[in-house]
Order: structure tokens, then C-alpha cells, then sequence
């Protein structure tokens, strides 16, 4: 009951991405013309370009996950849906967590897929590749589950659209920082798995917290 | 959640289980106090019409009921429920919105409600009793207004639930509509559910008891407002000409 009532929400909102593909484009797009506005401003030198590539693949890619968070509930929240969802036997804390996955599968996980091309555009090592996708499997899914928390608490606010980067983007940071790091360091040979560690701890204790604060909100919004 | 039941026997005297029961409900939204002191029993088959004049806090007292808002004051619980079930398995409630997904067709917009608890017979049940076969796979942006209401109350049917609460259901239905929405509330009271229904157009339902909320309700608008039954059909804002909206 509990798995299949997890499973029909997110195959609800997967089909809804799916069906406005211009959202689900929006966030690789705009992923990939920022990144690759950074050549254009700083001069096609390679060094500097592969020196500064993990930091702004990482920047761009919080940046788009920022951009889409904000539509996790907001659609929900002025239609009425929400309320449904809240008044629906499934778990309001399972419900969240539901629509957080659905929101990584639609926007998280295109831009890990677009990572390598960026990669490339940035003359970036390979060596450096593998754990760059890893760092940002780790990752992706803590932006998510943070962004969406946010997202859930902004619902009643007018200009919530506008609030959600003022909570985020502190906590952001971390992972920023230890995304960036692990790539750093694989590209220096230096030891990363530590970094890697920290970014799975970041994303548990982001996976526990995120849907029973995210229900909190929601429970309140509707309020 | 429930305290004195053994006093809570409803107005009507039956012996029916009771669906609802409400005991000094208060409601506050924003700070300010919306009604107080409200008692309120809904038994098996019943229909329970709550009226008084717009703000006097008819879609506050439906959403309290349902559980989304928290009431201030007063106990609430649904005695005739098993132990395990919950409000989301007791009751449906019908907002002001309809709460459909524009991208999803009719028929994939009452999947989506259902949920887990999807059963392809209720659902063929729920179009053809609004009669909505013909447009079940349009898209719900397709739909006109009342096409859309229906659609929301076709959700009653998709999961069956025992207690209907109902915020204005009739708004933006035709006369025929409305007719189909009454067969299915008595329908659904035939089989032993209850209904609680806010409206200012007329609903008609055998055997409807009425709930006048304007009494209890605390807000200045009805104080200046309420004179008596009927007072909100000489509002001027509701379009009909009855002389007696609710019969």
C-alpha cells in the first residue's frame, strides 16, 4: 500500500513533466548556455578554462535545479491538488518525497547527462570525468530534496518565487563545496573519496529531514 | 480525539452510527475567530445543508470538517469509522477548485485521484453518472466550466467514501447537471454514506436537515449582514430569482 501509493504519485508527476516538456527542456538548457556563456567572458584559454570547469559545471547546475524547484508544488498548491494530495490516504512525508524524486528524475538527472558535454566544451580532464558524475549522482539529489523543502515552505508567501534562492542558496554551499572539491581532487590525484563520503552524508540526512519538514509546510500551507 | 461521545446523541434521535460529530467546534483563521460553540452530528443517509450569508464562515466550518484546517477549539471524530481508518479513508472533500490536471484527459484525471486505490469499474461508474464517457479521454483544458465541475465531482465516485463534504458543489452546473449531482448524492445516501453541503443555488434532497451557521458565526460581516433565513438571496450577488433558494 505504502510502496504502491509512493509509486503512483511519482509516475502522476513524471507524466506530467513529460506532457509540458518545455519545463522539463528549461533547466538542461539553461544548464548548458550559462555554463557555456563562462568561454565567451573569460577568453578561450584552455588551462584557465579546464582549471575552472568543476566549479562552474557545479555552479550552473545548482543554479537550474534553483530555477525548477519551485514548480514541485507550486502547480499542486493553485489548482486545488494539493489539498487532494494531502487528504489522500497515502503519507503527506511519502507524498513529498514522491513528487521530490519525480522533480531529480525530470531535472537532476538531464543534467548529469549533460555534465560530459560541458566536460568537453571546458577542455576538462577525463581523469577527472567519472568522478564528476559521480560527485554530481551524489549531489543533484541533496539540491533537490533541500530546494523542494524550501519550496514547500514558500507555498503561502506572496513572491515565494523570490524567497526560495534567500533559503537555499546558504544551503547549498556544502554541497558546492565538496561537489567542486571531488572533482579537485581527482583531478590533482589527490585522494576523493572522502569528498564523495560527505556528499552522500549531505544527501541521508537531506533524504530523512526533507520530506517530514516538506509535509510540515505543505500541512501549513493549505492552512 | 473524540471526548464525550455518550452525550452525543444527534437531534434527530436515530440510532444510525454517526458519520461526524462535532462538539464546540471553534474556528480561527488569521486571528480572528470565525464561529464557536458549533455541535454538529451527520448519522448514515443523512444530508446536512449549511447555510448563512457569504463570510460567515461555510467553507472554513468544510474545511475544519475535512481536517485540513486545524480547529481552535472543540472536539471532532468519526465515530462510525473502524479504529485504523483515517480521515483520508472516511471522507472526500470538494473544495472550491477543482483540482484537475489540465495536461491529463478526464479519464487519466480520475486515475490520478484514485491513486493506489484505482478500480476501473468505479471509474466507468463515475463518468457515466455525470456523464462523461463521451469526453473521457479530452484533455481537462478542453473542458468548459461546468464540464469541469463534473469532472471534479466524478472524483466522489472513483474512491468510495462515506462522508461527502461538499464546498458549492452545484457552482457553474446547468440545471441538468445539478439533477445529476442530486441523484448521485441520494445514491450515495441510499447506500449508507453521508453528505455535508454548503450551496446558493437550489440543491434539492429528500429529507435534507439544515445547519444554520449564522449563530455561531462570530465574524462582523454576518452581524451586520444576517437578519434572517434567506438573507444572502437578497445579497444581490447570487443570480437566480427564487423566492426560497434552498427548497
Amino acid at each position: 500500500m505504502v510502496l504502491s501509493s509512493f509509486l503512483s504519485v511519482l509516475k502522476r508527476d513524471l507524466r506530467l513533466a513529460l506532457r509540458q516538456k518545455s519545463d522539463l527542456a528549461t533547466a538542461v538548457l539553461f544548464f548548458i548556455l550559462t555554463a557555456s556563456l563562462f568561454p565567451f567572458g573569460l577568453g578561450p584559454e584552455p588551462n584557465l578554462l579546464a582549471r575552472i570547469a568543476p566549479g562552474i559545471i557545479w555552479v550552473t547546475a545548482l543554479l537550474a535545479v534553483l530555477l525548477s524547484v519551485e514548480r514541485i508544488f507550486l502547480a499542486d498548491y493553485e489548482d486545488g491538488a494539493l489539498e487532494q494530495l494531502i487528504l489522500s490516504p497515502a503519507p503527506l512525508e511519502l507524498v513529498v518525497l514522491a513528487k521530490i524524486v519525480a522533480h531529480w528524475l525530470t531535472t537532476g538527472l538531464p543534467l548529469i547527462l549533460a555534465a560530459p558535454l560541458l566536460a568537453v566544451f571546458f577542455n576538462m580532464d577525463f581523469e577527472g570525468l567519472g568522478v564528476m558524475l559521480l560527485a554530481m549522482l551524489l549531489g543533484t539529489p541533496s539540491l533537490s530534496l533541500i530546494g523542494g523543502t524550501a519550496a514547500a515552505l514558500t507555498l503561502g508567501a506572496r513572491r515565494g518565487g523570490i524567497l526560495i534562492p534567500l533559503l537555499v542558496l546558504p544551503l547549498y554551499i556544502p554541497t558546492l563545496i565538496f561537489g567542486v572539491g571531488a572533482i579537485d581532487a581527482a583531478l590533482f590525484d589527490l585522494p576523493y573519496k572522502a569528498h564523495l563520503f560527505l556528499l552522500a552524508a549531505i544527501m541521508t540526512v537531506s533524504l530523512l529531514v526533507a520530506p517530514l519538514a516538506g509535509a510540515a509546510a505543505l500541512k501549513q500551507a493549505v492552512e | 480525539m473524540l471526548q464525550d461521545t455518550q452525550n452525543s446523541q444527534p437531534e434527530s434521535g436515530k440510532d444510525q452510527p454517526l458519520l461526524i460529530v462535532a462538539r464546540n467546534l471553534a474556528c480561527q483563521r488569521g486571528g480572528r475567530t470565525i464561529f464557536t460553540g458549533l455541535d454538529l452530528d451527520l448519522a448514515d443517509g443523512e444530508a446536512l445543508l449549511v447555510r448563512g450569508p457569504n463570510g460567515c464562515g461555510k467553507s472554513s466550518l468544510l474545511r475544519v470538517l475535512s481536517g485540513l484546517l486545524r480547529p481552535a477549539g472543540g472536539t471532532l471524530g468519526w465515530p462510525a469509522a473502524p479504529e485504523e481508518e483515517t480521515a483520508a479513508l472516511h471522507l472526500h472533500y470538494l473544495g472550491h477548485q477543482n483540482a484537475f490536471k489540465s495536461v491529463f484527459t478526464v479519464r487519466e484525471n480520475l486515475a490520478s485521484w484514485a491513486g493506489a486505490e484505482r478500480n476501473p469499474e468505479r471509474e466507468e461508474l463515475a463518468l457515466a453518472t455525470f456523464q462523461l464517457e463521451k469526453l473521457a479521454d479530452t484533455p481537462a483544458h478542453l473542458l468548459s466550466s461546468g464540464q469541469g465541475r463534473r469532472l471534479a465531482l466524478a472524483r466522489l465516485l472513483a474512491v468510495h467514501r462515506p462522508l461527502w463534504l461538499l464546498d458549492e458543489p452545484s457552482v457553474g452546473l446547468d440545471v441538468a447537471s445539478v439533477k445529476l449531482l442530486e441523484q448521485a448524492v441520494e445514491t450515495h445516501r441510499q447506500n449508507g454514506g453521508g453528505v455535508i453541503l454548503t450551496t446558493h443555488t437550489p440543491v434539492e434532497l429528500e429529507q435534507s436537515r439544515i445547519l444554520d451557521l449564522a449563530p455561531y458565526s462570530k465574524t462582523d460581516l454576518q452581524r451586520k449582514a444576517s437578519t434572517g433565513p434567506g438573507e444572502d438571496s437578497r445579497s444581490g450577488k447570487t443570480e437566480w430569482k427564487d423566492e426560497d433558494p434552498w427548497f
